[in-house]
């Protein structure tokens, strides 16, 4: 059984149908990517596993346990975080509160304090700025904390959304070197990524979603060898 | 510019008269409404200058202080551009007085009155209306020096005028005052029943203007923020202890009808910091603070009236707790269906049931209980006391508001650090996000919204005991606007911030009665200028400050992440 395991669910804005049947799994200690063009249906997907959209029909699954009727809070107390595209730190909060809002669900001062000491561990440029504002940080500085602030509650299933947009290419490196790290300590993550040719490198599976419907899916080096993929989204011609 | 002498060409003689435009316009706009005959009435300076003048005079000085930092000119002749505009501006008011003279506009605007001519002319009638440009010219100038000198003697100026100014309006109040203690005489030689002797007006300039150049050279505060904070301590504790027995001696220093006023100013204050939380932390707009404030206020009145509706003729003591729990259930009923709105619509939502509960408890249907328009009389004061007892009156209700205050001050400040504290900030910053973390929105807004509410109660609840009755007349809109009104103005989530705004728009407006026509155009005007100059409020928390200013604080910190890279 998967860890996480999205089956045939559609959902809607309004009239507007941005999923289709839309069907994909996460196993244990894969990183499974999700690529796509702009308004495919990505984030949409993302939202629908941790419970900010709910799909009409179609069921969410995390460890055989059906997340339909689970708050939201309550999806990321079972171990389900996203990182939200464009980052979205709270601007206003110093980095330290921001990590600590990560941890909200923590209920014990010592576990957020492990939480902080790890983020710090991995991303020491946050403690040089651990008293500094969120958005006064660097766009690079601001992805670490989004990814650092989802990694407090120690994640089983991590959802990236587009970690590498807006970000120089040196940063965007360095942002996949963390996903490979995060991912070899043993979280689960699913990436979406409109920059494939990266995310293709560093998953082990990847599905291909268009307007709303998964068209494609296979392992990872077979998608970044698939003419139709390099031509649609590897920018090749 | 090189050349020290200014060149007439170089000049923006457009935007110099566009200046001279807006400052005759807006000097107009002072006669005609009222304010320069109305405030005539009350003298700044005793035989030398009166309110009404004063505000002329400030208006054309501000025309010159605009033109010097719109046409930014330097050199010998540079107070030109500054005399120009303010010779406009004085034009303008030579054409209303020769205008006036000619044609009869009284019809239109009352205020053109032969007293309102009679003040700008000094008496001349249309023989002397060329004055004002004079006038106009020398202030234009003055004004354009002012903007132009360094920071060194633009403060002993800037004190000059706010000395002037505050003297001249609380004067009176200062010698009622003094008249009752041993420093009668020296009240009467200072303060004139309405504004300051001339004597008063050299003794508070020079004590001022020589008080602040004093502390600004001797560097008090670097000298103070240089020492150890053990010594630290030995300097702020008796002034904290000063400044604490000086608001507690208040009311007795001042008089009754003052007390009355500072009454209600701690009650504001206190209602402040209760929407400081909901709107300062929590970022919800609550437009409709004043049903809350009905609620206490209503329970506080039947359980304690001593009227046919006094239900239950219980002490203040324990009809105060009730006021704030019915109060907080009420937000919680409220509360509920609309907390999943957002924004601007939830202001809109909560403005509704503003209007809804004052609608009810005027209305018909719960007149039999509440009263109805004509409300419930004889509500008690909290403490029964002789009239001349330290306690009496409107004092009580001042200490009670203060201590209340304090108590509303220490659990905001202790939310703000808080794990609910920093949930109320995460919605404000970005509900979608916070949910996402695991933030349960609906749980956390309602605390928010209902701590708010019973606030809202405590301070209703204290203001039906303050004015002894209330009437469905004094559920107003107009206490809701004020709640949010003094949180903005002040800044939002600053304590010191939440008294300065009481005190200003709540206090101000109450001692000077005299002008109650005018509040609202005075309100709007410093809600404007207060929107466009310091937008973050009067003492905002460095939070909030970073909050207006996070643009260039952005700017600022690429430049710090750009500067190692640079030397690597």
């Amino acid at each position: 059984m998967a860890l996480l395991d999205v089956d045939g669910i559609n959902a809607f804005y309004g009239n507007i149908h941005a999923l289709r049947d839309v069907s994909l799994s996460v196993d244990d200690g894969e990183i499974v990517t999700l690529i796509g063009a702009n308004g495919a249906g990505k984030t949409t997907t993302l939202n629908c596993i941790s419970g900010l959209v709910r799909p009409r029909s179609g069921t969410v699954k995390l460890a055989g346990e059906d997340l339909a009727k689970v708050q939201p809070h309550h999806i990321v107390e079972r171990g389900v975080v996203q990182v939200p595209e464009g980052r979205r730190t709270f601007a206003r909060l110093t980095v330290d509160e921001n990590l600590r809002m990560g941890g909200f669900t923590l209920t014990s001062e010592a576990n957020l304090r492990d939480g902080i000491s790890r983020a710090y561990d991995m991303f020491p440029r946050l403690k040089e700025r651990r008293s500094q504002t969120g958005g006064t940080l660097s766009g690079g500085e601001q992805q670490m904390l989004a990814i650092g602030r989802a990694l407090m509650v120690s994640p089983r299933v991590l959802l990236l959304d587009e970690p590498s947009m807006g970000l120089a290419p040196t940063l965007v490196e360095s942002i996949f070197e963390t996903i490979s790290s995060i991912h070899a300590q043993g979280t689960s993550i699913l990436l979406v990524e409109q920059n494939a040719l990266m995310a293709l490198n560093v998953a082990g599976r990847g599905y291909v979603l268009q307007s709303g419907q998964i068209i494609l899916s296979d392992t990872a080096a077979n998608l970044a060898a698939n003419e139709q993929v390099r031509q649609a989204y590897l920018g090749e011609i | 510019m090189d050349d020290t002498r200014i060149r007439f060409g170089d000049v923006p003689w457009g935007a110099v008269i566009r200046v001279g435009l807006i400052g005759a316009a807006v000097a107009i706009f002072l006669c005609l409404v009222g304010i320069v005959p109305v405030f005539h009435t009350r003298p700044l300076i005793k035989d030398v200058i009166s309110l009404g003048q004063t505000s002329v005079v400030l208006a054309l000085l501000a025309t010159g202080l605009v033109t010097a930092r719109t046409a930014d000119m330097r050199g010998t002749l540079s107070v030109l551009p500054g005399a120009v505009a303010g010779a406009i501006a004085g034009a303008g008011l030579t054409a209303l007085v020769i205008l006036g003279e000619v044609i009869n506009v009284r019809a239109v605007f009352l205020n053109a009155s032969p007293l309102l001519y009679g003040i700008l002319t000094f008496g001349s009638g249309i023989a002397g209306s060329w004055i004002a440009i004079v006038i106009g010219a020398v202030l234009g100038a003055a004004g354009s020096v002012g903007a132009r000198l360094p920071t060194s003697s633009r403060r002993p100026l800037t004190t000059f005028v706010l000395t002037l100014l505050m003297g001249g309006l609380f004067a009176g109040i200062l010698r009622t005052a003094m008249l009752s203690t041993p420093l009668a005489g020296l009240g009467r030689l200072l303060f004139a029943p309405l504004g300051l002797t001339i004597v008063g007006a050299i003794v508070a300039v020079i004590a001022f203007v020589g008080a602040s150049e004093l502390f600004h050279y001797t560097r008090v505060r670097d000298r103070v923020n240089g020492m150890a904070p053990a010594q630290q301590r030995l300097v702020t504790w008796p002034l904290l202890a000063i400044a604490a027995f000086a608001v507690l001696m208040l009311p007795h220093a001042l008089g009754p009808f003052v007390a009355q006023v500072i009454a209600l100013v701690a009650l504001y204050v206190l209602m402040g910091l209760g929407l400081n939380i909901t709107l300062g932390l929590a970022g919800l707009l609550d437009l409709g603070f004043v049903a809350f404030f009905a609620v206490g206020a209503y329970t506080v009145a039947l359980l304690t009236g001593t009227s046919e509706f006094g239900i239950a003729d219980w002490p203040f003591w324990a009809a105060i707790p009730f006021a704030v729990l019915f109060a907080m259930v009420f937000g919680a009923i409220l509360g509920l269906p609309i907390l999943g709105i957002r924004g601007d619509y939830l202001a809109i939502a909560t403005l509704g049931f503003g209007e809804i509960i004052r609608i009810l408890a005027g209305s018909d249907l719960l007149s039999p209980w509440l009263g109805g328009p004509h409300g419930i009389l004889n509500v008690p004061k909290p403490i029964a006391v002789q009239p001349t007892h330290f306690l009496a009156g409107p004092n009580q209700i001042y200490y009670i508001a203060i201590a209340c205050a304090v108590l509303i001050a220490f659990v905001a400040w202790r939310l703000r650090g808080s794990r609910i504290g920093r949930a109320w900030l995460s919605i404000r910053e970005d509900e979608d996000v916070a949910e996402a973390l695991g933030v349960n929105l609906v749980q956390t807004k309602i605390l928010a919204y209902v701590l708010g509410a019973g606030f809202a109660g405590l301070g209703g609840g204290i203001f039906a005991s303050l004015v002894g009755s209330i009437f469905s007349s004094s559920i107003q809109l107009f206490v809701s606007i004020n709640v949010v009104a003094i949180v903005v103005v002040g800044g939002m989530g600053s304590i010191p911030g939440a008294v300065l705004g009481a005190l200003f728009l709540i206090g101000v407006p109450e001692l000077f009665r005299e002008f109650s026509e005018y509040r609202f155009l005075f309100y709007g005007a410093a809600l404007i200028l207060m929107m466009l100059y310091r937008p973050e409020g009067l003492m905002p928390t460095r939070f909030a400050a970073r909050e207006v200013h996070l643009e260039s604080q952005e700017l600022g910190a690429d430049t710090v992440v750009a500067a190692p890279t640079e030397s690597t």
